[in-house]
């Protein structure tokens, strides 16, 4: 892919915990055309990860997916439906990623974004959510409004691909 | 083999390929079943299946190091990848279990 061609993708699904997976692997497959390292790959998918579970069990309140295991927890009462935006743009090598929900929104970003604090300890949340996103990928912001909804932009420079030997 | 096996006062969990809230919710669970019978004190997480793990893996190590530690249990990780480990490493996690 050259250098300066722009290239984006959108995605919105069903705020349920089974689509997790379907997310990561669908932004991974995207940024591949970056020809991005292994390792690279693994940072973006434990990043959209960590955003998706969040939108899906904090904006929504939607605990467990209602896929292949059937099972409807009780939990899940407190939910409601939603849908989950992931937007992904490719320029200059960098990947953009947007995850966006309609949510209950956070009141208090800075205090959310803490390592280890997390407002479900009941669920056997670590709290480590925002700081994997930090870490693995170059760039996040937040902006988040209670009642209205949280978008998450994350950046990450692949420093692999083929656009190094592009030249001018 | 079977994902949950007791050997020797050990629970051992074999960990999912992918390790994200929605299959952290069900290890979780059937985890903490066995870790109601009294006979075990310790629980080894064995990896070598796991591919891709977020921050819901950490939430199941932390969650059972709370358990069983107050109790003079200990935790294990084994056959942790490259990518595990440094979540591992990343979340502090492994400065309180062992990993193998």
């Amino acid at each position: 892919m050259k250098n300066d061609v722009k290239n984006e993708m959108q995605i919105t699904f069903d705020a349920i915990s089974s689509n997790e997976s379907f997310a990561r692997v669908a932004v991974a497959a995207f940024a591949s055309q970056l020809d991005p390292t292994v390792e690279e790959l693994d940072d973006v998918k434990t990043a959209v990860s960590e955003a998706v579970t969040n939108a899906i069990i904090h904006g929504y309140g939607n605990v467990a997916g209602c896929g292949k295991r059937g099972a409807i927890r009780h939990e899940e009462k407190e939910g409601r439906p939603g849908k989950v935006d992931v937007k992904c743009m490719l320029e200059n090598g960098v990947l953009t990623v947007t995850v966006e929900d309609q949510g209950k929104g956070i009141a208090d970003v800075a205090k959310a974004m803490e390592p280890l604090y997390t407002t479900r300890p009941d669920l056997d949340r670590s709290g480590m959510g925002f700081a994997f996103m930090e870490a693995f990928m170059d760039d996040l912001q937040v902006e988040s409004t209670v009642g209205v909804g949280t978008i998450v932009r994350m950046k990450k420079k692949m420093t692999s691909g083929p656009w190094i030997s592009a030249g001018e | 083999m079977e994902n949950y096996q007791v050997i020797d006062h050990c629970l051992m969990v074999k960990l999912p390929r992918e390790i994200d809230h929605y299959q952290a919710t069900y290890v979780c669970r059937e985890a903490d079943n066995y870790l109601l019978n009294p006979d075990v004190c310790h629980v080894v997480f064995d990896f070598e299946d796991t591919e891709f793990m977020d921050s819901s893996g950490i939430g199941i190590l932390m969650g059972r190091y709370k358990k069983i530690t107050p109790l003079g249990g200990k935790i294990y990780a084994i056959n942790a990848g490259k990518q595990i480990r440094r979540i591992l490493d990343l979340s502090g996690m492994s400065r309180l279990v062992e990993v193998l």
